[in-house]
């Protein structure tokens, strides 16, 4: 995935002059992950460069960027560190457009890595979508293969509103896949049916998705047809695919490594209910962190969803 | 505030000149003996051993890193003339507001290797401190601690209580906006805060240069109306003068100080850091010849006051750090009921709901086996 969304950063830097790239350690090292790798001495300092050690300016300087005819693309190291700009994107970057009434847009991509699974310290292993998710006027996209990172980026970096692009840590590098390298967009906005089943619709983003499938074979094992839906974007969230599904299968699992309580899966269970509400056979049920910090290393294991724990619910579910 | 005021030390040591404080240079001689600080050969050799015990801890814990048994790590290496020296002048009622890049002040305070391991090996108990006074956590989320620290100086004046706060940043986190929203309150509160910035040289990859276009980090005292002063981190007696001068200054109620230690971070940020992809080996072996522990030993032995069988030093010390990191190893209990105990002071309900879910889970999958 980190090479995808290398790529993608590569094919938009050589199309469009317009498109600049910092952060911090983003330059001269490539950015912590490397997602940034080579792309500095590709295209210089003026372009692609490290930024002091600010996220609030980072994400201020580039509304300044943004509405004076550049298309910043700014890095945040972590979820963890994305707060001290969130009254930028908050007050400033979601709202600037409304404000102005059109007269300026904010096209900037605001990417950062995020979630747990990986031995971290603190403020290095959160799930911040809902977060972003409520703020009108951004969009939030999370990728779960190198194919829809590199797709789902280009489609970022081309949209004229700001966009919250998240990506999941735990498979930076752990999905291998062929990846065209051609420039292709996928629209944001469009969730993905991963796999048809009819007994139950099992919905997760990001790192969960692999997760998911790993469960889905236990299912299968028992006798059960799980659809699989990535939802890859939060907002705009796809209400028709959710409703199509769910009135299909009549069951509905949520899976997210984030906090439980008003959350991406609480959202979806109101969708569930809303548009389904006559065609449900069990309660539909989140499968997600707990409203607690995500724990150390060592107490990780009680948060991080497991697969075997996807199908002890998929099974509830369906023997509801 | 007038000059007068101040301790000659900040007004000979103006940061606006870029001057740097020292006593002693890289050979271990003497270059500026009116500053000497006031201390017998004893206190002298134990600085020493502190600033060795910390290089031997750190190195060890790099090594654990290495060898799969602990997590992520923040490494010391290079910086202990700087922690020794605050340990040396923070005393049991002041506080310690850290960073993550000052093992040998926390060791001051009363905080064990064997908690220090235990919090890298992924369990909160060991980063809690416990049994140290007055010391929060380490802060990652980069420079909200100055505030906090403000906060706690506040609280001290309020309750006129003789206590002095001590806290750390990196020379990065000097462009968070909190830090200077930090130093604003204290100039305007007069609080006894000893700010110190290590000024290590890198933000990870991020040289000091590409952070500021100040003349150095000192100076940014000028505009918040504390004073400041740059020191050379790697002397251990200029930053014991700095230290001394500062928290008496802090003491006597005239207000915060701002300390730029200068330093070099001979390691790497993490453990998970590579530095050879952003600096050169031959920039490392420059500022090793500035290495702390080396400028120490050098004026000790001048002095002919070196009484230390070192090699037998450090093989007690490595085992006394083996030990503790054994028992912290042997002390990998984390019961589920960590996780939601300390969320709130009563547990809420939701909370007891989610943990008695997840039981029902684990009966299952016991259950299944």
């Amino acid at each position: 995935m980190v090479k995808a969304i290398n790529n993608a950063l590569d094919i938009k830097l050589n199309e469009d002059k317009n498109i600049v790239i910092y952060g911090e350690d983003v330059g001269v090292e490539g950015g912590v992950f490397r997602v940034t790798e080579g792309l500095q001495k590709k295209y210089g300092v003026e372009r692609v460069f490290d930024s002091p050690l600010a996220e609030s300016a980072i994400v201020g300087t580039a509304l300044g960027m943004a509405v004076s005819g550049l298309r910043p693309i700014v890095e945040l190291q972590f979820e963890g560190f994305t707060f001290p700009a969130f009254n930028q994107i908050l007050s400033n970057v979601a709202r600037m457009q409304n404000r102005s009434r059109g007269k300026y847009g904010v096209p900037m991509v605001i990417r950062f890595p995020y979630g747990g699974g990986v031995n971290a310290l603190e403020h290095h292993s959160d799930s911040p979508e809902a977060l972003f998710a409520h703020i009108p006027g951004l969009k939030v996209v999370i990728p779960s293969t190198p194919h829809d990172a590199k797709g789902m980026m280009i489609a970022a970096i081309e949209s004229n509103d700001p966009v919250i692009f998240m990506e999941p840590k735990r498979i930076y590098r752990a999905i291998k896949q062929e990846v065209s390298d051609e420039k292709f967009t996928l629209p944001l906005g469009k969730a993905r049916v991963v796999q048809e089943g009819s007994d139950v619709t099992v919905v997760a983003f990001g790192a969960m998705i692999r997760e998911c499938q790993k469960a889905i074979v236990m299912a299968e094992e028992n006798g059960i047809s799980v659809e699989l839906i990535d939802l890859r974007s939060i907002y705009p969230i796809d209400r028709e695919t959710i409703r199509d599904s769910v009135r299909k299968t009549g069951r509905m699992i949520v899976v997210a490594e984030a906090h439980e309580s008003f959350s991406v899966g609480s959202e979806l269970i109101a969708i569930a209910n809303e548009e389904a509400f006559l065609y449900l056979e069990a309660p539909p049920k989140r499968v997600m962190g707990y409203d607690t910090v995500v724990p150390l290393a060592q107490g990780e294991k009680y948060y991080i969803i497991s697969p075997d724990r996807i199908f002890y619910e998929i099974e509830k579910s369906v023997h509801f | 505030m007038t000059q007068n005021d101040l301790p000659a030390i900040f007004c000979d040591y103006n940061p606006i000149e870029d001057k740097m404080l020292q006593v002693i240079d890289n050979e271990g001689n003497i270059i500026n003996k009116e500053l000497m600080p006031e201390l017998d050969d004893e206190t002298i050799i134990d600085a020493y051993k502190l600033m060795l015990y910390e290089r031997i801890a750190d190195e060890k814990a790099v090594s654990y890193q290495r060898q799969g048994r602990m997590y992520t790590y923040t490494p010391n290496l290079g910086q202990e003339a700087i922690h020794i020296a605050a340990g040396m002048n923070i005393r049991k009622v002041d506080w310690l507001v850290p960073s993550f890049r000052e093992m040998g002040t926390l060791l001051a305070k009363g905080v064990t290797m064997k908690d220090m391991f235990l919090f890298y090996n992924g369990n909160e108990h060991g980063g809690s401190f416990k049994n140290a006074n007055h010391v929060l956590p380490i802060a990652i989320s980069i420079g909200t601690q100055f505030q906090h620290a403000t906060g706690i100086g506040y609280s001290v004046k309020y309750r006129k209580k003789d206590e002095v706060v001590f806290t750390f940043i990196g020379d990065g986190g000097t462009s968070e906006g909190d830090f200077s929203e930090a130093l604003n309150f204290a100039g305007v509160w007069k609080v006894p805060v000893v700010f110190t910035i290590q000024n290590n040289q890198y933000a990870i990859s991020v040289p000091v240069k590409a952070q500021t276009n100040s003349v150095n980090l000192a100076v940014k005292s000028v505009a918040f109306g504390i004073p400041g002063i740059k020191v050379d981190g790697n002397d251990f007696f200029a930053m014991y003068l700095a230290y001394k001068t500062a928290s008496e200054y802090a003491r006597s109620g005239r207000g915060a100080v701002l300390v730029e230690a200068l330093t070099y971070r001979l390691g790497a940020h993490t453990t998970s850091d590579d530095p050879t992809k952003y600096r050169k080996k031959e920039e490392e072996e420059l500022w090793g010849l500035t290495d702390p522990l080396i400028r120490l030993k050098r004026y000790i032995e001048s002095m002919g006051i070196w009484n230390i069988d070192e090699e037998k030093l450090t093989e007690e010390y490595k085992q006394q750090i083996d030990e503790q990191f054994i028992d912290a190893e042997n002390n990998k209990s984390y019961p589920l009921n960590d996780v939601f105990q300390y969320m709130y002071t009563d547990m809420p309900e939701e909370l007891r709901r989610q943990k008695a879910e997840y039981e029902q889970f684990l009966s299952w999958k016991e259950k299944r086996k």
